[in-house]
């Protein structure tokens, strides 16, 4: 009780002070002349931004379709040898810089939304598919022998033991995967792929402040956006017994 | 019933087999034990029976049907199982844990539901409280108790059950077994039950199997094998004190003096006498009218003295039940420095007397003949 309405009233201050903070940067940005460029560049802001989310949701729908069966897979009994080969193949994938991944992929399909997607897609496959190898590796053998000796099969032991079971790790990886994804769109636009990052590198490019926050900016919330749905995804779809959270 | 026909297991690349030459069989409604120190096949032999092993040679019947002619995942649904991990699945709720075999089997989900709710109340958890709970949520004790339940949910005939109780706090652990056997005593399962602590081997089975090197060593009943142990090995892994652990499985009854002289409250001290030495007794018990256990009175009382015994007669320290084991008898007995108790049934008549010397004979007779 008292740890409760000691909470609600650091709560009450801290909203408070984060509203005195977006008041006082709001006057810092329309003195500094940032507000009216970005409301110059408004119908630029919302074609730019519809642009990244579709990049977003189409690599990041395409990496999650992929890498979690691909993880499935790899702790199957014929594939289950080579998950380890595999996850090294991966790690070493992920040093990669973002910025190669994206340049690869346009020497490979040229110029255009494709490469990029197919690059963001490279990128963000290589968290979702070793966290859900790691996830179901870790479910606690003695809950698989529970399931095989009450005569469960192979799939009702997958779905209703090792996936549940493993979800959290697997949304986890889902979630840096798309913290990644989202900061990475902005490269795109180097190979033609559009995006927020237009206003920043056209900002940067003609020395104009303010329009590349125009695209900086949107795309900072729209990262923390999407953090804070997958972590709402995570909090509500993942059952109370296995979730850390609740 | 569990027979078990020359079954081997030798595991790839091992000289020598897990299992070697098996036959056993247990009785329908019977508890068997199979017992050994670690490494000695028992639990290898358990898990051919719902072939989470597969035997490399010997036939495993259940009732009269072989086991290879099933579809393993189809066997096992027809089989209890409880490991000694418990493992039930973290993120469901108690009540979908316990229906897990009813769900895979189809069963309607009303129905399933209310069994669930059904045998919660059978090993007195309530079931408004606990059904929709997840396992973190319960103690060790209660986890274990909802592994059994989810175990005989689809109320197979036979259940395997892996040191089921083995990681839990010796008390818990004893209110754990006597709820089981309780239950048991109701429900008549074929059960296999591994463990490696003879305690729990002589409290909880019907018959034990004495494994060592994946051989069966010895298979008997829990007296006989304290009694006549088949080997050295059989004799000190039961223990040196294995004399004393039969005391648990022998009843009062057993070794009590029936139909016993007694006398009432107004028979004469002299009547009293005469009784006791007729029967070389140096007490006797007084009754009431109907016969209940009301003193005694001892003989150097009954000499010395002269009138109605009820005016002379002694409270007796304690009394003991026919139903009590020996156990339980000798150390009321060390308890109270005396060495016979006076025998009542639930109601408190008066239905014989047991001495240490009638205890020390009864469990000699069984080495008699060595």
């Amino acid at each position: 009780m008292n740890n409760r309405s000691e909470a609600t009233a650091f709560f009450r201050l801290w909203r408070t002070g984060l509203l005195v903070g977006i008041f006082a940067l709001g006057a810092w940005a329309w003195a500094g002349g940032l507000l009216p460029t970005m409301l110059d560049l408004w119908d630029d802001i919302t074609f730019l931004s519809r642009q990244h989310v579709t990049l977003v949701a189409i690599s990041g729908g395409l990496a999650i379709a992929v890498g979690i069966p691909v993880g499935v897979a790899l702790t199957r009994a014929p594939l289950r040898r080579y998950g380890d080969a595999f996850l090294q193949f991966l790690n070493i994938g992920a040093t990669i810089p973002t910025l190669a991944v994206l340049a690869l992929s346009m020497s490979l399909l040229g110029i255009g939304d494709r490469p990029a997607i197919f690059g963001l897609f490279i990128a963000t496959l290589l968290p979702i598919v070793s966290n859900t190898l790691a996830g179901i590796r870790a479910v606690p053998p003695h809950l698989i022998e529970a399931a095989h000796g009450m005569g469960m099969s192979a799939g009702q032991i997958l779905w209703q033991v090792e996936l549940p079971n493993a979800m959290f790790v697997i949304y986890a990886g889902i979630r840096t995967a798309l913290a990644v994804n989202v900061g990475t769109v902005p490269l795109a636009f180097l190979i033609g792929g559009g995006g927020l990052g237009e206003l920043i590198f056209s900002g940067i490019a003609l020395n104009e402040f303010a329009m590349m926050l125009a695209g900086a900016i949107p795309t900072a919330l729209l990262a923390i956006l999407v953090d804070f749905l997958m972590g709402q995804l995570q909090f509500w779809t993942i059952p109370r017994g296995v979730n850390p959270l609740r | 019933m569990i027979r078990l026909e020359r079954v081997t297991k030798l595991f790839p690349g091992t000289p020598m087999p897990a299992v070697d030459q098996v036959s056993m069989e247990v009785p329908e409604g019977e508890i068997c034990i199979l017992l050994g120190p670690s490494g000695c096949g028992k639990t290898t032999t358990l898990k051919m029976v719902n072939r989470l092993i597969e035997p490399t040679s010997g036939d495993i019947l259940i009732g009269d049907r072989n086991t290879a002619d099933y579809d393993p995942v189809e066997l096992r649904r027809t089989l209890g199982y409880v490991i000694q991990q418990i493992g039930l699945f973290p993120n469901k709720t108690i009540e979908d844990n316990i229906c897990i075999v009813p769900d895979i089997l189809g069963w309607d989900r009303n129905k399933s539901r209310a069994r669930a709710a059904e045998l919660l109340e059978l090993v007195a958890l309530d079931p408004g409280v606990f059904l929709k709970r997840y396992p973190k949520e319960l103690s060790g004790g209660q986890q274990q108790r909802i592994g059994v339940l989810r175990a005989i949910a689809a109320d197979p005939p036979v259940l395997l059950m892996d040191e089921p109780f083995g990681a839990i706090d010796p008390i818990n652990r004893a209110v754990i077994q006597d709820e089981f056997l309780k239950m048991q005593a109701n429900l008549k399962k074929t059960i296999m039950f591994v463990s490696h602590d003879i305690d729990e081997a002589v409290k909880m089975g019907d018959r034990i199997a004495i494994f060592r090197d994946g051989r069966l060593i010895q298979y008997d009943t829990p007296d006989s094998l304290l009694a006549h142990p088949a080997d050295s090995f059989v004799s000190d892994f039961v223990g040196s004190d294995r004399t004393l652990k039969r005391l648990q499985l022998l009843k009062v009854s057993d070794a009590m003096m029936q139909d016993p002289p007694r006398v009432r409250a107004d028979d004469t001290l002299k009547t009293a006498a005469a009784l006791m030495e007729e029967n070389g007794h140096s007490a006797v018990v007084m009754v009431g009218p109907r016969g209940r256990v009301r003193g005694f009175v001892s003989l150097k009382t009954a000499q010395e003295n002269k009138g109605k015994v009820g005016e002379h007669s002694e409270a007796l320290p304690t009394t003991i039940k026919l139903e009590e084991n020996l156990r339980t008898a000798v150390s009321t007995m060390f308890r109270h420095d005396i060495t016979w108790l006076a025998c009542t049934n639930d109601d408190g008549f008066y239905k014989g007397y047991v001495t240490l010397r009638g205890i020390t004979r009864l469990l000699a007779e069984a080495y008699r003949d060595e």
